[in-house]
């Protein structure tokens, strides 16, 4: 989970991430052609980063690799913190359906 | 089929078997796919369908390929929605392969690439009705093996 976490602040690999996003399944030239400021290196680079952390699968075509966003880790992420304050809400919700119905009769 | 509109991938501490059994045992696909029940015999040329709870069929289909306890490839249609049956029939595919590496905490684990893709011109309503469910099921799949219980209900 560290390495999620490291992947994702810095506003170059969001932005790869939101690129994907936008169009998913692209080649490292495909994503460098849409980033002025950095250079293939540094693209690649990052991509590596976020491959390592699992943000991103790849897959080859032949000569090709394409790049996809992986959202599983940060539903890991939802799952852990997120997912436990969710069932808290339906529990209060659930109380609060039962105390104004009953309050009726 | 063009490129796969999708790839999910999961790394989770369990054994090629053990996944390979979770993914075909109708049981453990009805605890980790939001009571889903599946109905296959999970060889190659078996008939395939996703089932609801009350019994409605969701998704039918055919195994293209079966190969324990590495490869699953399902041809996959939905039946229940017009506009998602007009889609077409879809491909997933879904690979498991010991990986040395383990993103949370290293260690060997098994690595589950599951890949969809769908015709490039109608596929797309199909696509975007399956990829929002894909990362909850594959959570859940993950949290049951590695702990025994599921992450979402």
């Amino acid at each position: 989970m560290d390495l999620v976490f490291k992947a994702l602040a810095d506003a170059s690999r969001r932005d790869l991430l939101d690129r994907l996003r936008a169009d998913n399944g692209q080649t490292l030239n495909q994503l460098c052609a849409g980033l002025s400021g950095m250079s293939r290196q540094a693209v690649s680079k990052h991509l590596a980063i976020l491959e390592e952390a699992n943000l991103i699968a790849t897959v080859k075509r032949g000569r090709e690799k394409l790049h996809y966003l992986n959202p599983v880790p940060i539903h890991e992420i939802a799952e852990r913190w997120i997912g436990k304050f969710e069932r808290t809400r339906l529990d209060a919700l659930s109380d609060l359906k039962k105390a104004l119905e009953s309050s009726d009769e | 089929m063009s490129k796969p509109t999708f790839v999910y991938v999961t790394y989770i501490r369990t054994t090629p078997d053990r996944l390979w059994a979770a993914l075909t045992d109708p049981k453990t696909v009805e605890r980790f796919w939001f009571g889903m029940t599946v109905e296959c015999e999970f060889e190659t040329g078996s008939s395939w369908a996703l089932k609801f709870k009350d019994g409605r069929t969701a998704d039918t289909g055919e195994i293209l390929e079966a190969i324990p306890p590495k490869r699953l490839v399902i041809h996959w249609r939905n039946e229940f929605k017009p506009e998602l049956k007009a889609a077409g029939f879809t491909r997933c595919t879904m690979e498991i392969e010991l990986a040395d590496y383990y993103p949370d905490f290293g260690g060997r684990a098994v690595k589950l690439t599951i890949t969809h893709e769908a015709n490039a011109d109608t596929g797309a309503p199909m696509i975007d009705a399956v990829s929002g469910g894909w990362p909850k099921v594959v959570a859940n799949l993950k949290s049951l093996l590695e702990t025994g219980d599921i992450a979402f209900a």
